[in-house]
C-alpha cells in the first residue's frame, strides 16, 4: 500500500492507502475527499478533479501529457504544479505524496 | 398546426440508450423519432470519449465508446429510426387524446403517444468559465456562442480559450472588432494548426493581441463589460473589453426537462422498475437519467431497462392488443422485421 495525503480547500487532511495502480483520483473518491468532482469517471475529459501537486513532489510526479494539458485549460486556477488526479497512476515511488484540492473545480 | 412531427415514440437523447431502445421499440413496430443537442449520434460516448475502450459490454470483452455507438447505428438501422441533431426539448404539453406534444428550442413541434427520456447526464451546453464574478455579464457582454457577427463590430472583444472554437472565431470576428485580444493559459492550443499558424501571424501583424494567462476579474457596470484582468506570467495586465467570448468546452445540463413535472430525485428522474416509467404515465426514462433503488449507472443497466419499457409502451400505444414474447433467435416475424429473412 502506498499513503496518499489529500489536503482539502478547507486544510482538512485525508491520509489514504492507496493501491498501486489505481489513479489518485479513485483514491479521492473512494475516500469521499471534497472538491473531487470527476465528473468523466476518470476518462480525462472533464477537468473536475484537478488537484495541486505538493512542490515537493512534482519531479516524482512528472509533467502531464498533452491530452492532459488540454484537458487542464478547462480547470480553475492552473498553476504550473497542476494535475488532473485521474492522470496520476500510483506506485511505489509516490509513497507519502501530498497534493492539494483547489478551491472549486471549474 | 402545419409543420408538426408525428411519430410513435420521441426519444429524447441519441446516446446508446436511445439508440437500443430504437432496437427493442422496434421489434413491437413502434415507430422512433430521437432528438439530440449534439450534431451526431452517440452523446457522451461520441462526444467525451470516443477512442476509450469499455470493456463491460456482454460479449464484447473490449469496444471503443464509438465502436459501440456506431455498432448500435448498424443493429438498429432496419427500424429506420428519424433524427433530429442540434436540438434541445424545451415544453411538453399532455394532449386530450392522451398524447404529447414537445417543443425544441426552435420551435419544431413532436407529437407522440410515449415520450422516452434517455437524456444521460443531461444535455451538452457551454461550460461557465472559471472566472469569478461572471454572471452578471452573462448574455448582456459574455456570450457562449455567436449568433451574428454583427453584434460584435466595434467592440473590444476578449475571447478566452485554445480551442477551435476561440481561434476560428478570433480570425473571423478580427476583421469586425475593434480589437481582439486571444487569451489562452499556455502557447499550445488544441486547435487546428493552421488557424494557430495564422493567428501567429495576425499578432506579428499587430491586427489581433495573444495574452498567455487566464482571466481573474472582470470590470464593468450593469452587466456591461468595460475591462478584464488577466494574469500572466509576468503579472495582472488588464485589457480593454467590452464583448467576451469564452470558450471552455461543454458540460451536461438536466435543463427543460427539469421543469416537466417529473418528481426530481437529485436532479434525476425516478421511475420504477417494472416499466421504467415516470410518475407521468406515457413518459418514461431510461439510463443515466433515472433513479430506482439499486440504480447503477451502466450502459448494460439502460439496455435492460429499454427492453421492459418497451413492453409497457407496446401496451399503451396498442391497447388491448396481446403481446407475445418472442425471441430474435427463433421468430421469423422478428427476423422479418430486421429484415434477416424475407417478408412474404
Amino acid at each position: 500500500m502506498t499513503k496518499l495525503t489529500f489536503i482539502a480547500h478547507d486544510g482538512t487532511q485525508f491520509d489514504v492507502d492507496a493501491e498501486n495502480g489505481s489513479t489518485v483520483m479513485e483514491n479521492a473518491i473512494r475516500n469521499a475527499v471534497p472538491g473531487i468532482e470527476a465528473e468523466c469517471g476518470g476518462a480525462c475529459a472533464c477537468a473536475t478533479c484537478h488537484v495541486y501537486v505538493d512542490e515537493a513532489w512534482t519531479a516524482e510526479v512528472g509533467e502531464p501529457e498533452a491530452m492532459e494539458e488540454d484537458m487542464l485549460d478547462f480547470a480553475y486556477d492552473v498553476q504550473p504544479n497542476s494535475r488532473l488526479s485521474c492522470q496520476i497512476k500510483v506506485r511505489d515511488a509516490l509513497d507519502g505524496l501530498v497534493v492539494r484540492v483547489p478551491a472549486r473545480q471549474g | 398546426m402545419t409543420g408538426t412531427i408525428t411519430t410513435d415514440v420521441l426519444i429524447v437523447g441519441a446516446g446508446p440508450i436511445g439508440l437500443f431502445a430504437v432496437f427493442e421499440l422496434g421489434l413491437f413496430d413502434m415507430k422512433c423519432h430521437l432528438i439530440d443537442i449534439l450534431d451526431r449520434p452517440g452523446g457522451q460516448c461520441a462526444e467525451l470519449y470516443p477512442e476509450k475502450p469499455i470493456y463491460d459490454i456482454p460479449g464484447w470483452p473490449s469496444i471503443s465508446a464509438q465502436g459501440l455507438v456506431d455498432k448500435l447505428l448498424e443493429q438498429i438501422a432496419p427500424f429506420k429510426p428519424d433524427f433530429t441533431y442540434n436540438r434541445m426539448v424545451s415544453s411538453l404539453e399532455k394532449l386530450e387524446d392522451g398524447s404529447f406534444r414537445v417543443i425544441t428550442d426552435e420551435n419544431e413541434v413532436f407529437e407522440a403517444k410515449v415520450v422516452v427520456i434517455a437524456a444521460g447526464g443531461g444535455s451538452f451546453q457551454p461550460k461557465r468559465p472559471p472566472i469569478p464574478g461572471i454572471e452578471p455579464y452573462e448574455g448582456k457582454s459574455v456570450f457562449y456562442s455567436v449568433r451574428r457577427m454583427e453584434d460584435f463590430r466595434g467592440h473590444d472583444l476578449v475571447i478566452v480559450g485554445g480551442g477551435d472554437s476561440a481561434l476560428d472565431w478570433t480570425l473571423n470576428l478580427q476583421p469586425v472588432a475593434k480589437s481582439v485580444t486571444l487569451v489562452h493559459r499556455r502557447p499550445e492550443f488544441r486547435a487546428a494548426p493552421d488557424s494557430v499558424n495564422k493567428m501567429y501571424a495576425m499578432q506579428e501583424m499587430k491586427q489581433l493581441h495573444f495574452q498567455v494567462g487566464q482571466v481573474t476579474g472582470l470590470t464593468g457596470t450593469e452587466g456591461q463589460l468595460s475591462s478584464a484582468t488577466i494574469k500572466g506570467p509576468d503579472g495582472d495586465v488588464e485589457v480593454p473589453c467590452t464583448r467576451m467570448l469564452p470558450f471552455f468546452g461543454l458540460t451536461m445540463k438536466l435543463g427543460p426537462i427539469a421543469e416537466w413535472g417529473l418528481n426530481l430525485h437529485e436532479n434525476l428522474i425516478p421511475v420504477d422498475t417494472e416499466k421504467f416509467q415516470t410518475s407521468v404515465p406515457g413518459i418514461f426514462a431510461v439510463g443515466d437519467i433515472n433513479w430506482y433503488p439499486g440504480k447503477l449507472k451502466l450502459i448494460l443497466s439502460g439496455f435492460h431497462e429499454v427492453a421492459l419499457m418497451a413492453q409497457a409502451a407496446k401496451r399503451i400505444i396498442s391497447p388491448g392488443e396481446r403481446i407475445v414474447f418472442q425471441y430474435t433467435t427463433s421468430s421469423t416475424s422478428l427476423q422479418k422485421k430486421l429484415g434477416v429473412v424475407e417478408a412474404s
